[in-house]
């Protein structure tokens, strides 16, 4: 009697291990699912920015700009290039854009919104 | 993808004859722990500086199925850019260093061995404890190598009496301890090569900040900067603020004034130029450069030791499949700068996802910012914006140059600042 007792003892161990590993792996293997989903590819240019332009949590003498309104950043980047808007060294780098890839660059950065400022 | 045909070229050794092979102490291809045969695709990096360590992490956020390893010997990176400021007291070598464990928290497996030979056909990595690496796709990202063949006396020896310090770590701190323990009235001497060569900005610098230690600790030295050409970035800049900051205490010699070094004795701690010599109580000697020795061991340098690449994926020109960037490319108009091995690692790994995916890369334009130190709060900057041109990597037109040579003071402490926000950003990008 003991012995089976504990046999069935046992079989339920088994079963909960092999429960507890199977819900286990769907939770890894769902977290790894939810991972995977791959970046958007940046526009061209947009994939320099984050040289010097850091997510707003750590930003720091360089402002963040990744999940800023795409107007915000476009009409940023046309003033800068325009000179309309002081700077150091934006305006230098705006002068080599044309409209449109400005406008994708800033789309794609508005998109970051993992990069944003907390509100 | 590789064929079975490939796979088949070498030798799969079991595991008692791996086991005897290591015993024996042969240097025979074997299959070590790493990360062999996988079913899934694999991009292996060699290298972890700003170039290899960049495309490693973009990589992974562009191709999350792509298994990535990086193969970088050093288990700490210090980083070149600001090391001008630990040279001239004004940061500690540590602030300049940093590790891998971010990389690997993100799944990169990293495997600390040297690379010593690459099969382009096989598509495999060769490391330096015999083990073997398959890939889909390499990237090669070496940097720098210095040429201890270039200037009769300099050797890899010399550079523990006249450190080069142009690959930052202990050579860096050499050239720290020298500086500290000269006399007031002394002589530093620099030698800097001509093009190309890393960061090109990066001697005058040097020399700036190098001047600036003098001024404020040791005002009756005197540094000498021996340079094999006539024209450097930024020069207009450094001029006017050298003669504004340390008239009388930093002299340039250029080319066309016997500022080519042509032999150097250590023992006496001199430095012959075509015109005459230099005697120096620290002497500071940067030698011509050539890509890392996997670039040519792996076949992706041609005669000039730098590495040919296609402009929009970063592919070698002369293998297939491999890709090269940062210092070791030859990137046409883009300086060898961290900022631009960066930005090259961000598009060549939007392009490695394409192409691994049997989509077509898009041609990208990209972004270089350097910003050079003249003194702890005078800083100054040169941009440009690049795009693939007839094979090459051309300046954008109208765009990019150098900091305006006429502005207020509080502009230069503004760069100062941003140079500063720089390499925090960029060093928490790549590796924080």
């Amino acid at each position: 009697m003991r012995l089976d007792a504990s046999r069935s003892d046992s079989r339920c161990f088994w079963l909960w291990v092999c429960g507890t590993a199977t819900a286990a792996l769907l939770m890894i293997t769902s977290s790894a699912a939810a991972d995977s989903s791959p970046s958007k590819l940046p526009p061209s240019g947009a994939a320099s920015c984050s040289g010097c332009h850091a997510p707003a949590a750590v930003a720091g003498t360089v402002p963040a700009i990744a999940g800023l309104p795409a107007q915000e950043i476009a009409a940023a980047m046309m003033a800068f290039r325009a000179d309309q808007r002081p700077s150091t060294v934006m305006n230098r780098i705006a002068k080599g854009f044309t409209d449109e890839e400005i406008r994708a660059i800033a789309d794609w950065l508005a998109s970051r919104q993992d990069q944003a400022a907390k509100p | 993808m590789r064929t079975g045909s490939q796979a088949g070229r070498i030798r799969r050794p079991s595991r008692r004859s791996v086991l005897k092979g290591i015993a024996a102490g042969t240097a025979f291809v074997a299959c070590a722990p790493y990360a062999v045969g996988q079913q899934s695709q694999r991009v292996v990096v060699i290298g972890g500086g700003f170039a290899g360590a960049s495309c490693a992490r973009a990589l992974r956020a562009f191709a999350p199925d792509v298994a990535i390893t990086l193969v970088e010997r050093g288990r700490r990176f210090t980083a070149c850019p600001f090391s001008n400021a630990v040279i001239a007291g004004l940061r500690a070598l540590d602030q300049q260093q940093f590790g891998y464990d971010a990389l690997s928290r993100e799944g990169i497996e990293i495997v600390h061995r040297a690379a010593i030979g690459v099969d382009p056909q096989a598509r495999q990595v060769r490391l330096d404890d015999g083990a073997i690496l398959e890939y889909a796709r390499l990237v090669v990202t070496p940097g720098i190598d210095l040429r201890f063949d270039a200037i009769p006396g300099y050797d890899e020896s010399a550079t523990e009496a006249m450190p080069h310090a142009w690959k930052a770590g202990d050579q860096t701190a050499l050239l720290r301890r020298q500086l500290e323990a000269m006399e007031d009235g002394g002589v530093v001497v620099m030698s800097v090569p001509a093009n190309p060569f890393r960061c090109p900005p990066g001697p005058y610098e040097r020399a700036s900040l190098i001047a600036h230690y003098l001024k404020t600790s040791k005002p009756r030295s005197k540094l000498i900067v021996l340079d094999a050409k006539d024209a450097f970035s930024k020069q207009r800049l450094f001029e006017a603020a050298w003669k504004e900051l340390y008239a009388g205490l930093l002299e340039w010699v250029p080319l066309s004034f016997g500022g080519q070094v042509t032999e150097i004795d250590v023992a006496s701690q001199t430095l012959v130029t075509e015109f005459g010599s230099h005697r120096a109580d620290v002497a500071n000697v940067v030698p011509p450069q050539r890509a890392g020795a996997i670039a040519e061991a792996a076949g992706v340098a041609d005669r000039t030791g730098w590495c040919p690449i296609d402009p929009a994926t970063f592919e070698s020109r002369l293998q297939p499949n491999i890709h090269v960037l940062g210092d070791a490319a030859i990137a046409g108009a883009m300086p060898k700068s961290a900022f631009a091995a960066n930005s090259q690692a961000k598009v060549c790994a939007a392009a490695i996802a394409q192409l691994l995916r049997g989509e077509a890369p898009a041609a990208q334009k990209l972004v270089n910012t350097c910003y050079s130190l003249i003194a702890p709060d005078y800083g100054i900057s040169i941009a440009g914006v690049y795009y693939p041109k007839d094979g090459m990597l051309a300046d954008v037109e109208g765009a990019g140059g150098a900091s305006p040579q006429d502005v207020p003071l509080s502009f230069r402490q503004d760069e100062a600042r941003h140079a500063e926000s720089w390499f925090g950003t960029i060093t928490a990008e790549v590796f924080g």
